[in-house]
């Protein structure tokens, strides 16, 4: 998990006069499971792209296990591409389909049949040798690209929203496939996806991208907990961010109200916007919360109540199991760790770079 | 009930039409092709395609068409692959400059061509003024294979072209992606995936290369006959509406045959290719 793999240096590319990625700068490690994040036109699926050898860079330097790739060919590169819309070769069998990289390299036809059968019975699919890919579904041709990919070794697999055409059982189903897939290969997957939940399951780190910058990376867990900036907090779950004012370390004035918290290093009366989870939101009785509120909305979830709260002025977007109607007077509590501080953008460029909605 | 009512009245004119103007000639043709002048039942007309100056005008038509097919799709391919890669713009305007000729008469084009290949026509003149050797192919089969290229190429063009912007560019980069070689990818991937279109295209082209006597007629003077141009005479000069019947069906069963064989590779083309 320490070495470093793929390293994108000061890439910019741009498509016309629209600037897609402007000198990024990325590390993959070896071995790691990086999702690339962001809504569609952030750049993420040309930072594949550029790495799988489609597209080349306009400025920067892409360096593959110490060696400068960037102008090298796809089919000399030491990685595979698992396409969007699968992109199997209908004139062929389930079979030529897998070992196309295969006879491509010059590999045995004893051997080949061998990786045929290992592939088809990693992704389940065992005995479909002689299938044609339409007649297959949406899901068994994903493997399928899938299969095809990984009988060539690579070093890395890039998935470019793989499971983005496939309905939500599936593409749960398939998300565990792929971390099973992941670990049973032992190689680098980069994952490219708008998908956060997809994002959160899979990663051993997510890369959350907007305008062709990196917002964070890190952890799901940190991504997830500690958005470092309102874009991330929207972009990532559901999320109450609220202009407020830092009135000194581990106090923070929320709508007119005294919230402790934990963070400090703000300096006092600075304004700052906070990110609330809505589950971190406790409804009490009214005497008992930091604010009083009125709940206006109510609908149930499944797992929980998603309920919104009008308190002095602003929307709280909560979610529990407990259900409180329409109408009905509640208290505010928040515990102070769930309470995270983010700097306000200083300037309107800082805002471009870091919230887009 | 309503709804079937009335789309049967909406078919009306063109079951008219083609009940008038296809249905009943091919009968016709059929009718002559199998009498005599007196009207007897005949096998005659057909086998008049025995003599020898009819097979030789049948394999003629056959070999020149099939030169002419083979050059379309030597010249179509690339031509196809460079409109398909281009951008819409770029592409939309090569299409024009390629279609605008179609625009005028065939007939037109083709005496167009006669004037240019003439022996004092513009090519030779142009020649003679650079103090070139003359060009001689007017009235040669050369001349009909350049006029059913220059006639019939945007048939063999246009399928082309549309199998090649149907096809995914994600396939051609997985097969890159898999480790093809840009010469490997278009061998096994492209070319293959294209064929539906390329058999489209050969049909279009071979099948009214084969019938045409209008080119053969005017660049091939009356000296070169193909098996198009002896039909035309049984009906024009001799009058003899029963061997240019009984000829017209047995071409009609070449083209069947043709398109049998085109359709029977255009599945092959869906199945195992590789």
């Amino acid at each position: 998990m320490s070495n470093t793999l793929i390293d994108f240096v000061n890439i910019s590319k741009s498509f016309g006069n629209q600037l897609i990625l402007d000198e990024f700068n990325l590390s993959v490690k070896e071995n790691e499971f990086l999702t690339l994040l962001g809504p569609s036109g952030c750049g993420k699926t040309t930072t594949l792209r550029i790495l799988g050898g489609f597209e080349t860079p306009d400025k920067g330097q892409v360096i593959f296990d110490g060696t400068d790739i960037t102008a090298l060919p796809p089919n000399k590169r030491n990685l595979n591409t698992v396409f969007q819309k699968y992109a199997l070769f209908t004139h062929m069998s389930i079979a030529e389909n897998i070992a196309f990289g295969l006879k491509i390299s010059g590999k045995s036809q004893a051997y080949i049949d061998d990786k045929i059968k290992y592939a088809l019975k990693l992704v389940n699919l065992d005995g479909y040798e002689n299938r044609r890919p339409d007649s297959l579904s949406g899901g068994q041709q994903q493997r399928i690209a899938i299969a095809r990919a990984i009988v060539n070794e690579p070093k890395v697999l890039l998935l470019d929203e793989p499971l983005g055409a496939l309905d939500l059982k599936l593409r749960q189903d398939m998300s565990y496939e792929l971390i099973r897939l992941k670990n049973e290969l032992g190689i680098t997957f980069i994952y490219v996806t708008h998908d956060q939940e997809e994002a959160l399951t899979m990663s051993d780190t997510i890369v959350v991208m907007n305008q062709g910058y990196i917002q964070q990376m890190g952890s799901p867990e940190d991504i997830y907990n500690e958005p470092q900036n309102a874009f991330v907090a929207d972009f990532i779950g559901e999320s109450n961010i609220i202009p407020s004012l830092m009135l000194e370390d581990k106090l923070v004035e929320i709508q007119g109200a005294k919230f402790p918290c934990v963070d400090t290093g703000f300096g006092t009366n600075k304004p700052v916007d906070v990110v609330i989870r809505p589950e971190d939101i406790d409804l009490v009785k009214p005497e008992d919360g930091t604010i009083e509120g009125v709940v206006t909305h109510l609908i149930f979830k499944g797992v929980h109540y998603e309920m919104e709260v009008m308190a002095n002025g602003f929307e709280w977007l909560v979610h529990s199991t407990d259900m409180v109607a329409v109408g009905e007077r509640v208290g505010i509590h928040v515990d102070p760790f769930d309470i995270q501080i983010m700097n306000k953008p200083e300037s309107e460029d800082d805002e471009a770079v870091g919230v887009n909605e | 009930m309503n709804k079937n009512k009335s789309n049967r009245i909406l078919a009306g004119p063109y079951l008219f039409w083609s009940v008038a103007f296809i249905l009943i000639p091919l009968a016709m043709i059929v009718y002559y092709g199998f009498t005599n002048e007196s009207g007897g039942f005949t096998f005659a007309n057909i086998a008049e395609i025995g003599s020898p100056e009819n097979l030789k005008a049948l394999g003629l038509a056959l070999l020149l068409s099939f030169i002419s097919t083979l050059i379309c799709l030597i010249l179509a391919y690339p031509l196809a692959m460079i409109l398909s890669e281009a951008n819409v713009n770029q592409s939309s305007f090569i299409v024009m400059i390629f279609i605008l000729p179609m625009w005028m008469n065939f007939l037109l084009r083709t005496l167009a061509w006669q004037t240019l290949l003439e022996k004092n026509g513009v090519i030779n003149s142009v020649l003679d003024f650079l103090h070139m050797p003359n060009l001689q192919i007017i009235n040669t089969p050369y001349a009909i294979i350049l006029g059913m290229v220059y006639n019939f190429l945007p048939f063999m063009v246009l399928p082309i072209y549309n199998a090649l912007i149907k096809l995914d560019k994600d396939v051609i980069n997985a097969a890159r992606d898999l480790g093809a070689t840009q010469k490997q990818t278009f061998l096994k991937i492209i070319f293959p995936l294209t064929l539906p279109g390329i058999i489209s295209g050969i049909t279009m082209v071979f099948v009214p290369a084969l019938t045409t006597f209008v080119i053969s007629d005017l660049l091939g003077g009356s000296k070169i006959l193909l098996i198009g141009n002896v039909i035309e005479q049984k009906f024009k000069q001799g009058s003899n509406w029963n061997v240019g019947s009984g000829l017209s069906l047995v071409m009609m069963i070449f083209i069947l045959l043709s398109m049998a064989i085109m359709n029977k590779y255009d599945k092959d083309g869906e199945g195992g290719m590789f």
